[in-house]
């Protein structure tokens, strides 16, 4: 049982002057139950490898299988019960005109759900959030509880595989330390798998077991967490990045 | 040296729930240093920001017992002589690049009238100043840069793009709201080098708004820490890990961390007692 393989990825976007190539030769696996973590400055290609996933890019090339399913230009219903996605702005994906209610019982009955009311109140419990919200509009909510709904829609279809594009970059840091405690909680509690993408590289090393480092497309390192935390990266790039992340640095003080 | 004095900042916002107080007797001063406020979002910290610059709109209310600028109080200022202080004396760098510039213009135009705001020159010696304020700003194709129009550039730059911008007046004090948030870490690196550089060389006073702790105790000289419109605690940046407000400390906890890695992260968990308490004065 395999979580998500991705071999010889490229993805390009076509525009009247040039050819842009997005990704290029991307190797990745995550296996069943890992948390892997993509990190890179924007523009590297990131979230790109999460869009092409889900099939929102149709320009690639190369072969990308999760849960056992290789993907073609079309994803099977399926796919979309098995792989679910978390954005980064939830001002931005929710419908500012659906109540919590709405969005949770659309995404069951697409799914093809019965006892929508039963898993409504269960997944609002899931994500900590009370009775009281169900009936509520995104405007009546803050951000960490909007990004609370968000992760609940993603659990509805009961998916293996949650893809989080930035999910607390939107939001600060007190509410951040909730979201990252609760997607913890939720990966035990339902065995799931995560890609997540983010720029910043201590929630990655609280969250994953992996960190994939992309520059310019590629993905230039992939190692252990752990090795991160001892200041071991060896290309150049994640060095960069990591000492970027651990604090700002005066150019006169480096000199001295 | 004092450069700016605020004393007592109050700002109020009528609602139909009466009156919300967004600022709330924030007392500070900056000198030639790099002075951080911190908080979460709605603590105000941008309010004051805008409050100093009389930017607040109507009905939004500024009172303050003064908000002086080498002694002089812009309160009792005509509007009319505001506008001699706003980007020439004291410069604001705006969040967003993508709200704050014009997207019907391009770099160059709206460079040009920033600069004709404060200086009679040719047109030939306007160009000159522009190209070179955006070298300064490590912009490495400035001629294709000011014919390009803000959607053509990335984040990045358009938020270099406004610190240029700024700077061509030469301005005495600038606020900083978030300027780098939009940033990848490598480019935040070299925009803070340039502010970095600003207030080493021409002795300005920065005021650098900002909701990332780590960075403001690397970057700045002093730390203010609001809470729901007061100032909860002032420090030497280099101190702020050794924080003794609760609120304070429990935002530094709320970080995840490269090099002590948890199982949780700490959960705020705030006490209303702390938004009843006095502010605290950022006066040195």
């Amino acid at each position: 049982m395999s979580g998500i393989i991705i071999d010889k990825l490229n993805v390009w976007f076509d525009t009247p002057e040039a050819r842009v190539n997005a990704v290029k030769n991307v190797n990745l696996r995550v296996e069943k139950g890992q948390s892997v973590g993509l990190v890179g400055e924007s523009g590297s290609g990131k979230s790109t490898i999460l869009r092409a996933l889900t099939g929102l890019i149709p320009t690639w090339s190369g072969s990308m299988e999760v849960a056992d399913e290789k993907l073609g230009r079309k994803r099977s219903h399926r796919f979309y019960k098995k792989v679910q996605m978390v954005f980064q702005d939830p001002y931005a994906s929710l419908h500012p005109r659906h109540s919590v209610d709405q969005v949770l019982s659309e995404t069951l009955r697409l799914h093809g759900f019965s006892d929508i009311d039963q898993r409504i109140s269960k997944l609002l419990s899931d994500v900590g959030l009370g009775p009281a919200f169900r009936f509520r509009y995104p405007h009546q909510l803050s951000g960490g509880q909007r990004q609370r709904v968000a992760i609940a829609r993603a659990l509805a279809p009961e998916p293996e595989i949650l893809l989080l594009d930035e999910p607390t970059s939107a939001l600060d840091v007190s509410v951040q330390a909730e979201i990252l405690n609760l997607l913890v909680d939720l990966r035990l509690e339902h065995g799931l798998t995560y890609l997540m993408v983010s720029h910043d590289l201590a929630v990655i090393g609280h969250m994953c077991e992996y960190i994939a480092v992309m520059q310019l497309g590629e993905i230039v390192e992939i190692m252990p967490v752990k090795e991160m935390r001892e200041l071991r990266p060896t290309h150049p790039y994640s060095r960069h990045l990591l000492e970027s992340s651990l604090g700002y640095k005066s150019e006169d003080n480096s000199v001295q | 040296m004092t450069r700016l004095e605020v004393e007592n900042l109050w700002v109020k916002f009528p609602t139909r729930n009466g009156i919300f107080d967004a600022v709330r007797g924030v007392s500070f001063s900056l000198g030639e240093e790099r002075l951080g406020i911190v908080g979460e979002s709605g603590s105000g910290k941008s309010m004051t920001g805008r409050a100093i610059l009389r930017l607040i709109r109507k009905p939004g209310e500024v009172t303050a017992n003064h908000i002086s600028l080498d002694g002089e109080d812009l309160l009792q200022l005509s509007e009319r002589e505001m506008r001699r202080i706003r980007g020439q004396r004291i410069s604001m760098i705006m969040q967003d690049p993508k709200f704050s510039l014009n997207p019907v213009m391009t770099v160059g135009e709206q460079m040009l009238e920033s600069y004709a705001q404060q200086a009679k020159g040719t047109r030939q010696q306007a160009k000159d100043k522009v190209l070179e304020m955006l070298e300064a700003v490590a912009i490495r194709d400035p001629l294709r840069v000011i014919n390009a129009y803000p959607h053509e550039l990335s984040g990045g730059m358009g938020q270099r793009i406004m610190i240029a911008m700024m700077l061509i007046p030469d301005p005495d004090i600038l606020i900083a709201d978030e300027p780098t948030s939009a940033l990848d870490v490598s480019v935040q690196t070299q925009v803070l080098n340039i502010l970095d550089k600003l207030v080493r060389d021409r002795g300005m006073g920065l005021i650098f708004i900002s909701h990332d702790l780590n960075l403001v105790s690397a970057f700045c000289d002093r730390v203010l820490i609001m809470y729901s419109g007061r100032i909860v605690e002032a420090c030497a940046a280099d101190k702020l890990h050794e924080a003794t407000h609760p609120y304070t400390q429990g935002l530094l906890k709320s970080l995840p961390r490269l090099d002590a890695p948890q199982e949780r992260l700490q959960v705020l968990d705030r006490d209303p007692a702390w938004a009843k308490a006095d502010s605290v004065s950022g006066i040195r």
